[in-house]
């Protein structure tokens, strides 16, 4: 038969000769080929000491966003619940009484937001469907746990730190992610 | 006075065994722990490092683990044989211990303490006469589980014990023909003393073939890869142990690895030298200089052994069934004959 490509590797079936039959050479080739492998550079990473660099499009935990005055972004439209293909999302909105304008930045606030980490396929179309970057993907994942209920992350899990009372946290939870806070 | 009894012999004794007794369960426990890491490190893993530094402290956990296990004795188990199993396999292996010398003797107390708990002129088919015992552990504890697979299990660790022993048994004629002693220190006296720092006499030279079979015979033996058919995982579930749990699985496990030290040092003994260091004249050092070079030779060798055991178990899958007994059989007994037909030939040529 006329073979269709030049890869083709024909399987040799004539008999063994007797220094194949002998086996020893095999197996002392084959002690060689180990034996080699205790110098080759091992893949593994010791995972806890030594971490992986994400990739920059890398899409970790949910973060609930604030204004460079510290006001929440999000006004409980609702678009990401909907926009959620894993309907993780769940949200309560609330109107902004007088005197808390320093606390949310619009009229309307989401008085509860939650978001199941069980649930949550970490698609990024929430952050997508969001006009007022009030939620974006970060570079960290979900901590392990042994209840289900501490997967149900509430707002004081997902907000980010104050940007004036305490900024270093603030500036360690934005990364390099967030998009510009002035925009409206 | 006819029977004199010697308190300090006893003691001296009593002591030693003890001491060669802990060194080998500590010395198994440490082999438990290389062969997971030499296995990692032959697979380009890094194996067990969490337990302590490098971790080192991985045997104590596994050991405490198996001790903190449920012990199940199953209700149709024949209940003092399942018992007795996994006690008679680890009594024979450690028991092998006895005549092996680790040393040549110290010197405290104005008394020379010779480091070999009996020197018996019978050594090596006292050596024998227990590893022949040590598959009744196994037949034993596979029978009394009452569970087809252990049977099974049991029957081929039998079947290839007993074997592989034959050509193990041929194979050291011809070595006894050439050292004409049956005794272990006798042995390493003898191959202490050649060309090339002694290096010239050690048994290996006289006998490669010997060693060769010997040394294949010995993996058949300790039930290791390409051999370790009485505990096929994905055919027989565990072997002759599916049915235990606890530490008494630990037990056949631990007696394994014993076994294993235990062949290394008597590969060492008879065919490398013991306890001889090569280039280094015992006779110009204290005695209780030459014993700690000893033992530390001895231990080199034991560690290469160990290291080989395992190397061919990550390179070498396992045999089939027939392949086994084929090469048991048919090769490695008519090549022992061979070997000793040979080593008789020449030796009455050589001596004419």
């Amino acid at each position: 038969m006329q073979a269709l490509t030049n890869r083709v590797k024909v399987v040799e079936r004539k008999p063994m000769s007797l220094w194949e039959r002998l086996y020893i050479p095999a197996i002392l080739k084959g002690m060689a080929i180990t034996f080699s492998h205790i110098f080759k550079k091992k893949p593994t990473i010791n995972y806890p000491e030594k971490k992986r660099p994400f990739s920059p499009v890398f899409r970790g935990l949910q973060i609930l966003n604030r204004d460079e005055e510290g006001r929440e972004n999000c006004t409980a439209c609702g678009l990401c619940a909907v926009a959620c293909p894993a309907e993780a999302i769940t949200m309560e909105a609330a109107e902004r009484a007088p005197g808390e304008e320093h606390l949310y930045r619009e009229e309307k606030y989401a008085a509860k937001y939650e978001i199941n980490m069980l649930r949550c396929i970490f698609c990024g179309l929430c952050e997508e469907a969001c006009p007022k970057d009030a939620i974006y993907l970060s570079e960290t994942f979900t901590p392990a746990d042994y209840q289900r209920k501490q997967f149900i992350y509430n707002k004081t899990d997902l907000l980010i730190p104050h940007p004036q009372e305490d900024p270093e946290a603030y500036k360690k939870a934005l990364g390099n992610r967030a998009k510009n806070q002035t925009v409206n | 006075m006819l029977l004199v009894i010697d308190w300090a012999m006893i003691l001296e004794k009593f002591v030693l065994i003890t001491v060669v007794v802990m060194a080998s369960l500590g010395i198994a426990m440490y082999t438990t722990f290389a062969e997971r890491k030499v296995a990692a490190i032959l697979q380009d893993r890094r194996g067990p490092n969490r337990a302590g530094p490098f971790g080192l402290l991985q045997p104590l956990a596994d050991g405490l683990k198996l001790f903190f296990k449920e012990e199940i004795i199953p209700n149709f188990s024949s209940k003092s044989l399942f018992i007795l199993g996994p006690g008679l396999a680890m009594l024979t292996a450690i028991m092998t211990s006895a005549v092996i010398p680790w040393g040549d003797k110290v010197h405290f107390f104005n008394r020379d303490i010779s480091l070999q708990i009996a020197d018996i002129n019978i050594g090596i088919l006292y050596v024998f006469g227990v590893v022949s015992l040590g598959v009744y552990g196994i037949m034993i504890g596979s029978w009394a589980s009452n569970n087809k697979f252990s049977l099974l299990g049991g029957l081929r660790a039998a079947s290839q014990i007993i074997s592989y022993e034959l050509a193990m048994g041929i194979s050291l004629i011809a070595l006894l023909m050439v050292t004409g002693t049956l005794s272990l220190k006798e042995m390493v006296l003898q191959q202490q003393q050649g060309g090339w720092g002694g290096l010239l006499s050690w048994n290996v030279l006289k006998q490669p073939l010997g060693f060769f079979i010997f040394i294949i015979c010995s993996f058949a033996e300790c039930n290791r890869t390409p051999f370790d058919l009485p505990e096929a995982e994905n055919e027989l579930i565990g072997g002759y142990h599916t049915e235990y749990s606890s530490m008494k699985l630990g037990f056949y496990l631990f007696a394994e690895y014993i076994n294993m030290f235990i062949s290394s040092v008597i590969m060492a003994t008879l065919f490398f030298g013991g306890y001889d260091m090569p280039f280094v004249n015992e006779a110009n050092l204290s005695p209780n200089i030459a014993a700690l070079v000893g033992i530390i030779a001895l231990m080199a060798k034991v560690v290469f052994f160990i290291f080989v055991f395992m190397w061919v178990r990550w390179t070498i899958p396992r045999f089939r069934y027939d392949q086994l007994m084929h090469l048991g059989w048919r090769i490695l007994i008519p090549l022992a004959l061979f070997n000793m037909l040979v080593t008789g030939g020449l030796i009455l040529y050589f001596n004419k």
